[in-house]
């Protein structure tokens, strides 16, 4: 059975410019985050590098970014997408101080318009390829939500984006508890990230940790964990099993 | 022409005639079957006296659960036991296989067997199964030469370490095991850190749950705790069951049998024809 394919240079060449105008795959990427309501906030940490690939290429990204006086937004996924993201935000804060009504924009309202954003692009099948956290303090009342880049949104008192999914949180849901005191919260989200540093090839020992109060936004400076590589069975692996590795 | 024809000695090693044939297949549209990770927790450790391996007891058919309480850890020697995950005929038969292999060698040698002989065979399997025998092994035992813990994957390549998880709830377990794990744990903290780590599988992968299996072998010595602890028991609403209170009054009673009953006569004198 023979049939004809229909060749139309033009067609072909208008599809292929309509491909390049559409994202098909990150190039590059962030890794995870992870990010716990605690006392008088919110904590959230990520690691400061952008991998090309199966490449370290940037080792100074700061994932996590202040946004108006009350939220904290933490990106994994396409770096430049998140570049993005912060431009329309800060348009969005932008035009809120403009109004200089006194009211400004708090954790569920950015939550919820980075939901439709996400939402929105992924229907027209052009997604910004990252995962979103958002925390902040408004009022007293700490927000914590996450948004995927299908435009999957959901709120709740601990989260984590990439590889944190399936290490962190197992963690997170057997120590979380309500109330956390500052250092019991970093101590807990150094414990996740250290596992992260361990398991995910795409981690690297340099992190930052950021805080959201009532009071706003500081992220800390960064630092890099202790690690222990000094385990017996390391030392020698193959002293009980001769010529196996 | 010389007419001698030649001796050609049997071929050993891999014999890729079936490879042809595959390609052939594949061309022609078949879909190659592709891995099932059945979903499963599997964790190993080495402790101050010994080993502890421990297991879930979900085994998953797609989407449903198949068994509830299956058994994940198998006996390999009286000093070696081996969890598996992966399909689970492909676990059974493997580690059946090998431990009679091991047996028929403990009956040659006189010696009890040792961690790295089950290791070998294993390996030696599947590698030349070219990972199509699905079978992924927490292997665990103590022998004359001490305590030891190996991984070994469907290819066939192995891993010798102090902690060990695999199947789909590894990265649960295993986040468990690098948070906590510490050297010279006695088999008290060793129990209860495995136990921690099948149960965040449980509770964490879909793939895994219902009750945590533990093995402690120690030199001379091994436990086998089936069932050591059930996390997910079938609660009823009403702890008392049901009860009704009062007895339905019978008014009237007919009985109507639906097939005729034919009684059968035996018929004295000749019997039938055959």
């Amino acid at each position: 059975m023979t049939f004809t394919i229909p060749i139309d240079n033009g067609d072909s060449v208008k599809n292929a410019e309509a491909d390049s105008q559409r994202t098909l795959y990150p190039y590059v990427t962030g890794t995870s985050i992870v990010a716990i309501k605690y006392k008088d906030g919110v904590l959230m940490a990520s690691d400061m590098g952008g991998s090309y690939g199966s490449t370290l290429r940037y080792k100074n990204i700061e994932r996590m970014k202040a946004i108006g006086k009350h939220s904290l937004l933490g990106a994994s996924g396409e770096i430049s997408d998140f570049q993005e993201i912060l431009r329309y935000l800060d348009e969005l804060v932008l035009n809120d101080n403009m109004w200089d009504d006194g009211n400004s924009l708090g954790p569920k309202e950015v939550h919820n318009y980075l939901t439709r954003v996400m939402y929105n692009r992924r229907n027209k099948f052009n997604p910004l390829w990252n995962t979103l956290v958002l925390g902040g303090v408004k009022k007293g009342e700490s927000y914590l939500g996450m948004v995927s880049m299908i435009g999957v949104s959901f709120e709740d008192n601990h989260v984590a984006t990439g590889f944190g999914n399936h290490l962190a949180r197992p963690i997170l849901r057997d120590e979380w508890h309500a109330d956390l005191s500052f250092e019991e919260g970093v101590k807990l989200l150094e414990k996740c990230m250290r596992v992260l540093l361990y398991r995910d090839r795409s981690a690297i020992n340099k992190l930052q940790i950021a805080k959201i109060t009532e009071e706003g936004v500081t992220v800390s400076q960064p630092y890099s964990l202790k690690t222990f590589w000094e385990f017996q069975a390391f030392h020698n692996p193959t002293a009980g099993a001769q010529g196996s590795w | 022409m010389s007419q001698s024809s030649y001796d050609v000695p049997a071929k050993g090693g891999f014999s890729f005639d079936l490879c042809k044939r595959n390609d052939m297949l594949i061309q022609k549209g078949l879909k190659s079957p592709s891995f099932l990770k059945t979903g499963t927790t599997i964790v190993g450790l080495i402790f101050k006296d010994g080993v502890i391996l421990g297991a879930d007891t979900r085994a998953t058919e797609g989407p449903i659960v198949a068994d509830k309480n299956c058994e994940k850890i198998h006996y390999m020697a009286p000093n070696i036991y081996c969890c598996g995950a992966g399909t689970a005929a492909d676990t059974e038969a493997v580690t059946d296989m090998v431990s009679s292999q091991l047996r028929l060698h403990r009956y040659q040698t006189g010696r009890d067997s040792r961690v790295i002989t089950a290791l070998t065979l294993l390996k030696k399997h599947l590698f030349s199964y070219q990972g199509h025998v699905s079978a992924a092994l927490v292997l665990g035992g103590v022998d004359i030469t001490g305590p030891h813990l190996h991984t070994i994957y469907p290819h066939g390549s192995t891993d010798t370490l102090p902690f060990a998880t695999m199947g789909s709830g590894s990265l649960a377990a295993m986040s468990v095991f690098e948070a906590k794990y510490k050297e010279g744990l006695t088999r008290d903290e060793g129990i209860k850190l495995v136990a921690e780590a099948i149960c965040s599988g449980i509770f964490n992968d879909l793939g895994s749950g219902s009750n945590v299996d533990i093995c402690v072998i120690t030199k001379g010595n091994k436990e086998y705790l089936r069932n050591y602890m059930e996390p997910n028991p079938r609660t009823y609403v009403s702890s008392n069951g049901y009860s009704f209170t009062k007895k339905t009054e019978v008014l009237r009673t007919k009985i109507t049998p639906l097939m005729e009953r034919v009684e059968i006569t035996e018929v004295t004198g000749e019997a039938m024809e055959e």
